[in-house]
């Protein structure tokens, strides 16, 4: 009976350390949400600016960039996934996961061969305990991201995407690298505590909505200027713009991460608790049990004792 | 100063400076530029590194330093864009 009593008391002891432990990661989590929003809201008047600056080039000039056309064949699609790089976030990265394998299921069905560009430690493990390929991956910066990181990454991705428009069929084409001729991102949009979903989007070629010089009203769209000439313009903001577009989706992970981490720590926690009450009943009960046993251990010895002196 | 130019100098992090200016001045890879309210609806990139000067209605200047930076003159205001600006070490004041 003692025996049994130390053991939930040890049961409860462990119990109750893993509930500080999964609590501090809440309230971590909680107070990094908020973090990561605040960062999200910040650089919205950038990618404001940089779409109405994107639109306004696209309404006075001809378009004609690699980045901006759709390749009459499409070989290769690469395809950026961002996943986390700690676990304890429920299924925050699995699910991400999952959503790009769907997406490189859809690509190779459409006769594209799907090339992985991965971000976050956990999306990297999982690639590569399957021996899969991964063309590049970047780690270290799912939580916080800076927007030097989507520098890195984009131009990793800008480079692949320039080199794939000279590609042979099966080989590379005449600079010898092999590239793209498709971008993809697969990231999680934040849409309350509660919901983020993993979304897919396009990188490139782009589409940025242009109205015909004609059709814009006078006063509407101004006649711009350029300095230097257009083209030359549109080569030095593609790049930024894609940037722009990959730190928004760090962004949205980093807050959407974050709330996924708080939710699972959170029923963590919750599980902690309830099995300490269960424990905390166990251990009660068993006590009581033992004090019952010993109260009539005494009672039957004192009554046998009673029961031989009235003999004598 | 009746006329006031509105100017907004973001960065990709997060808005850097915006508010009313009597001009803007910076230098794009074609030369040195300044911008007076009601100038020509403009689009240019910055010279690198650059910086960008706002003169505001009491004579005081405003310099940051931009890295990455575009210039956008629209009828609505000036707007900055740049990959980061950082006020300059020495503010000048004239």
């Amino acid at each position: 009976m003692a025996a049994q009593v130390r053991v939930l008391r040890q049961r409860i002891r462990s119990a109750k350390g893993m509930k500080k432990i999964t609590k501090a990661m809440e309230l971590v989590a909680t107070s990094r949400i908020a973090k990561a929003q605040a960062r999200v809201e910040a650089s919205l008047p950038y990618s404001r600016a940089i779409t109405g600056v994107l639109s306004a080039l696209a309404s006075n000039a001809q378009l004609d960039h690699p980045l901006l056309t759709p390749r009459p064949q499409v070989r290769r699609a690469g395809v950026l996934l961002v996943t986390a790089d700690r676990g304890l976030a429920g299924g925050y990265s699995s699910n991400a996961i999952k959503t790009a394998e769907s997406l490189m299921a859809r690509l190779r069905d459409e006769g594209k061969e799907p090339l992985l560009y991965v971000i976050g430690r956990k999306g990297v493990g999982f690639f590569r305990f399957r021996d899969r390929p991964i063309e590049a991956n970047w780690t270290g910066f799912s939580e916080q991201p800076t927007f030097a990181d989507a520098r890195t990454v984009g131009e990793t991705l800008i480079k692949a995407f320039t080199a794939g428009a000279d590609d042979a069929d099966g080989g590379p084409g005449p600079d010898g690298v092999r590239g793209v001729d498709e971008l993809h991102i697969v990231y999680t949009e934040f849409h309350s505590l509660m919901t983020q979903n993993p979304v897919t989007r396009i990188l490139g070629p782009m589409q940025v909505e242009s109205r015909p010089r004609s059709e814009a009203k006078p006063g509407q769209l101004p006649d711009y200027d350029f300095e230097p000439d257009a083209e030359e313009l549109l080569d030095a903001l593609l790049p930024k713009y894609i940037n722009t577009r990959i730190y928004a989706a760090l962004l949205e992970s980093a807050a959407s991460e974050s709330a996924a981490r708080r939710r699972a720590m959170k029923s963590a926690t919750d599980n902690a608790e309830e099995m300490i009450e269960k424990y905390t009943r166990e251990m009660n009960s068993a006590r009581q049990a033992g004090i019952t046993q010993e109260i009539s251990e005494i009672v039957g010895g004192a009554n046998a004792l009673a029961a031989s002196g009235s003999e004598v | 100063m009746a006329k006031q130019l509105h100017v907004e100098l973001v960065a990709v992090e997060e808005k850097v400076w915006s508010g009313e200016a009597e001009m803007v001045m910076a230098r794009t890879t074609e030369g040195e530029l300044g911008v007076l309210p009601g100038h020509a609806p403009l689009l240019g990139q910055l010279a690198e590194p650059g910086q960008v000067r706002i003169k505001l209605a009491g004579g005081e200047q405003i310099t940051y330093e931009v890295a990455g930076g575009f210039l956008s003159v629209a009828p609505d205001g000036v707007t900055v864009l740049a990959e980061s600006a950082t006020p300059a070490s020495a503010p000048q004041s004239r």
